[in-house]
């Protein structure tokens, strides 16, 4: 059996791979093809995508209407984009009086600028920014939005909503709640046994109770804890009521990060001689800290979709203005596309923050 | 130097305040008296705000009759039935949907965090997609979804859809044939019974009998037989002691039967799909955190793709799984709160939304509501944290 090429034994060049084994062939055997399951659960994966896909995208895009004023503009049969495209503005703004509207742009925007640097690594002043943003900036956004001085017209919080309502509360929400967080995770760690009971207690009593007991709370309850005669706007009660909440899971999230620190973080600190305060400040929250972003992210994803509930207690947040939209004598009958708008919207913020902590995440993991 | 030392320890002045004891006590004080004088200040504002509307404190409004009806109760209630009782109807119908919504939910979630590790890359792409679509969009939206956009779009009951020439699906909710049992049932039922307690015996057996011989026994299919075996074999015997009543068109609505409310099915289908994208990714993640080399060395051992499964990677897998498994059931619980929005009426709807407005009662009412969550709460992390006491790794 000699053929005319004979190699000594271990000199044979390498071959290259079949043809079946790779590119475009070798990879379908490999992740579609590898068994007789396989095929059977990709034709089912085919079958199942072509009973979806085709329908929803003629229903979204081909058969749809975007053009127009009023419902007789929909006829196409398909989703009736009409109906987003008149109320859009009502879906951002809420109530907001349209001439003003530009306050609400600007406000954001202004937050949208100032949270730029912070994401550019060489940039230098990060804490300072910081603590503009944190310190300087709501008031100046409580000035634009609610009014009243500096030749601004009041707007009263009933005719805030839409999307930036939602936003307020989200962003206000997880702002205040994080100081209140951190406090509660460094309490329930405290050797204070006073200190750690009423912060455990604290904590677990948020976490058992759904957020909306605590948004009924806010609006009826929250009025006769107040002397006679003091009286909160509802949006106020309700915010109250989502930081104290929101708190609960920051601390948690918090006090995990803390868990992380190895022990001789802290006995190194302590035998420097530095006092409470210092050693958290300096040695073990910037290392906590670090570690939870991801896990702040989660929760601000988390409060994000939860600010629908307010709607419950009459606060036109988005949803709650798309709900109400949908159920308009005018536009009857086109609630699915205001909930396909709706959901759209609140996936693309949520999507892109999950995706963002998860870079984080990965920045972060330098170890092993 | 030893002139210092025999002179005994050096005399060290720590001034009160430098003192770690006195300024713990300090600070404990201080908290202790803020948070009394807030308690205080609190309950002193509530006393005199109800005193000045009238509104008499106390739990005696939990015995007056309640004067509204339920669409849907699991005991015995009608308009003369008192708050108190109300109150429990709310309370099961809670349960009710938490345990349907965690049995679905484990189920999908499980399917869909299996499938997310498939080989095959079209299924591992689409139940990433099932993930990523559900858990990304509020629950409250969901539920809106199924219940405005799909379930009351549903036709009305005269032209309702008929399935099997029994179920009728519309927009009042589903309507199924209910069982009448007649006398001799009850045997059935009993039959049923020791066929559980018979199987329950078998394993066992089977179990002993493989530590001390090696030799298996294929249970299952035993156990199948004797489940669906017994109770039919009982049922021949009595003579079908069972009869269904089929719903019935009059006039404008269905009559008969058992009804399923569209306001049930649409928070159970959404908290189900919801939490089943998050128990997913906690059932991929629980499986991966198991070796690849765990997969290995089973098959070496010459264990196939099922018992490796069954006995080497699940239940490894199950103890990252059940930590935060145990707290998504948790969260399914609480979420069943967002039913009020449609008003399903579960705890909050009934008892915090309607029972409120009607009673003024805020204080007594919004503490029951949250007492009654903290305990559900309470209880699953109690059982789950037994569960994953009882299947934790065993070191030596």
């Amino acid at each position: 059996m000699a053929t005319e090429n004979q190699y000594l034994p271990g000199l044979h060049p390498d071959l290259p791979p079949p043809p079946s084994e790779i590119g475009v062939i070798g990879w379908l055997r490999h992740n579609l093809l590898a068994s007789k399951t396989d095929i059977f659960l990709t034709i089912f994966a085919i079958y199942l995508i072509y009973l979806l896909i085709p329908p929803v995208i003629s229903w979204a895009f081909f058969n749809a209407d975007l053009i127009g004023n009023t419902r007789e503009a929909c006829t196409s049969g398909g989703a009736c984009w009409v109906f987003i495209n008149v109320r859009i503005g009502q879906f951002m703004y809420g109530f907001y009086p349209v001439e003003e509207r530009w306050r609400i742009d600007i406000t954001f925007l202004l937050l949208v600028a100032l949270m730029i640097p912070m994401f550019i690594d060489s940039f230098r002043y990060k804490a300072w920014l910081g603590a503009f943003i944190l310190l300087v900036f709501p008031v100046i956004g409580f000035y634009l939005l609610a009014g009243g001085s500096f030749g601004l017209v009041v707007v009263d919080t009933p005719r805030w909503g839409g999307l930036s309502l939602t936003l307020i509360i989200a962003i206000v929400g997880i702002v205040a709640s994080f100081p209140i967080g951190l406090m509660l995770a460094l309490g329930r760690r405290s050797k204070m046994p006073a200190v750690s009971a009423f912060c455990t207690g604290f904590i677990e009593l948020w976490r058992g109770v759904p957020l909306i007991t605590v948004l009924f709370m806010s609006s009826v309850m929250f009025p006769l804890f107040l002397p006679d005669g003091v009286n909160f706007d509802k949006l106020v009660r309700a915010l109250v009521g989502v930081t104290l909440f929101s708190a609960a899971y920051m601390a948690e999230t918090v006090r995990g990060g803390l868990q992380a620190i190895p022990r001789g973080q802290y006995e190194a600190a302590e035998a420097l001689g530095l006092s409470y305060w210092k050693y958290m400040a300096f040695i073990v929250l910037p290392q906590a800290l670090k570690h939870v972003i991801p896990g702040i992210v989660g929760n601000f994803i988390g409060l994000f979709k939860d600010t629908t509930l307010v709607l419950i207690i009459g606060l036109f947040d988005f949803l709650g203005i798309v709900q109400a939209a949908s159920t308009d004598p005018k536009w009857l009958g086109y609630s699915i596309e205001g909930y396909v708008f709706c959901a759209f919207v609140y996936w693309i913020f949520c999507f892109s923050m999950s995706q963002y902590s998860q870079s984080v995440e990965r920045k972060l993991h330098t170890g092993h | 130097m030893i002139k210092e030392e025999s002179a005994g320890p050096p005399t060290v002045i720590t001034r009160p305040w430098n003192n770690p004891k006195v300024r713990s006590i300090f600070f404990q004080a201080v908290l202790l008296i803020v948070v009394v004088s807030f308690g205080m200040y609190i309950f002193g504002n509530t006393a005199a705000n109800l005193e000045k509307q009238g509104i008499a404190t106390g739990f005696r409004f939990m015995g007056t009759t309640a004067g509204f009806g339920i669409i849907t109760h699991l005991i015995e209630y009608s308009e003369d039935s008192s708050y108190g009782r109300a109150f429990a109807v709310g309370l099961l119908n809670t349960l009710l949907v938490a345990f349907t919504g965690i049995i679905a939910a484990t189920i999908i979630g499980v399917f869909i965090g299996i499938a997310r590790l498939s080989k095959n890359w079209l299924i591992s792409h689409l139940a990433m997609v099932y993930v990523e679509i559900f858990r990304n969009i509020p629950l409250l939206l969901q539920i809106f979804f199924w219940y405005f956009a799909v379930l009351r779009a549903l036709p009305a009951p005269k032209a309702s859809l008929n399935f099997a020439d029994g179920v009728f699906v519309n927009n009042r909710g589903i309507y199924l044939p209910s069982a009448i049992y007649e006398e001799g049932f009850s045997l059935v039922i009993w039959a049923l019974v020791i066929a559980i307690i018979a199987v329950l015996v078998m394993t066992r057996w089977a179990h002993k009998r493989q530590d001390a011989t090696g030799q298996q026994f294929h249970t299952i299919y035993y156990s199948i037989g004797l489940l669906i075996g017994l109770p039919l074999l009982a049922l021949v015997v009595t003579g079908f002691p069972l009869s269904w009543e089929i719903p019935e068109l009059k006039g404008f609505n269905f009559v008969g039967g058992t009804v399923i409310i569209p306001e049930f099915i649409a928070l159970w289908v959404s908290l189900s799909i919801y939490t089943a994208s998050f128990i997913a990714e906690i059932v991929r993640a629980g499986v991966q955190a198991v070796s690849h080399g765990q997969t290995e060395a089973s098959n070496a051992l010459g264990l196939t793709a099922g018992p490796t499964l069954r006995l080497v990677i699940l239940p490894q897998a199950l103890r990252v799984i059940i930590p935060p498994l145990s707290s998504q059931y948790l969260n399914l619980t609480k979420n069943s709160s967002l039913a009020t929005a449609i008003a399903y009426p579960e705890l909050v709807s009934v008892f915090t939304g309607t029972i409120l407005n009607q009673t003024g009662q805020a204080v007594e009412i919004i503490s029951i509501t949250m007492a009654v969550y903290l305990s559900i709460s309470l209880s699953i992390s109690a059982f789950m944290n037994w569960y994953n006491a009882k299947m934790a790794l065993v070191e030596r």
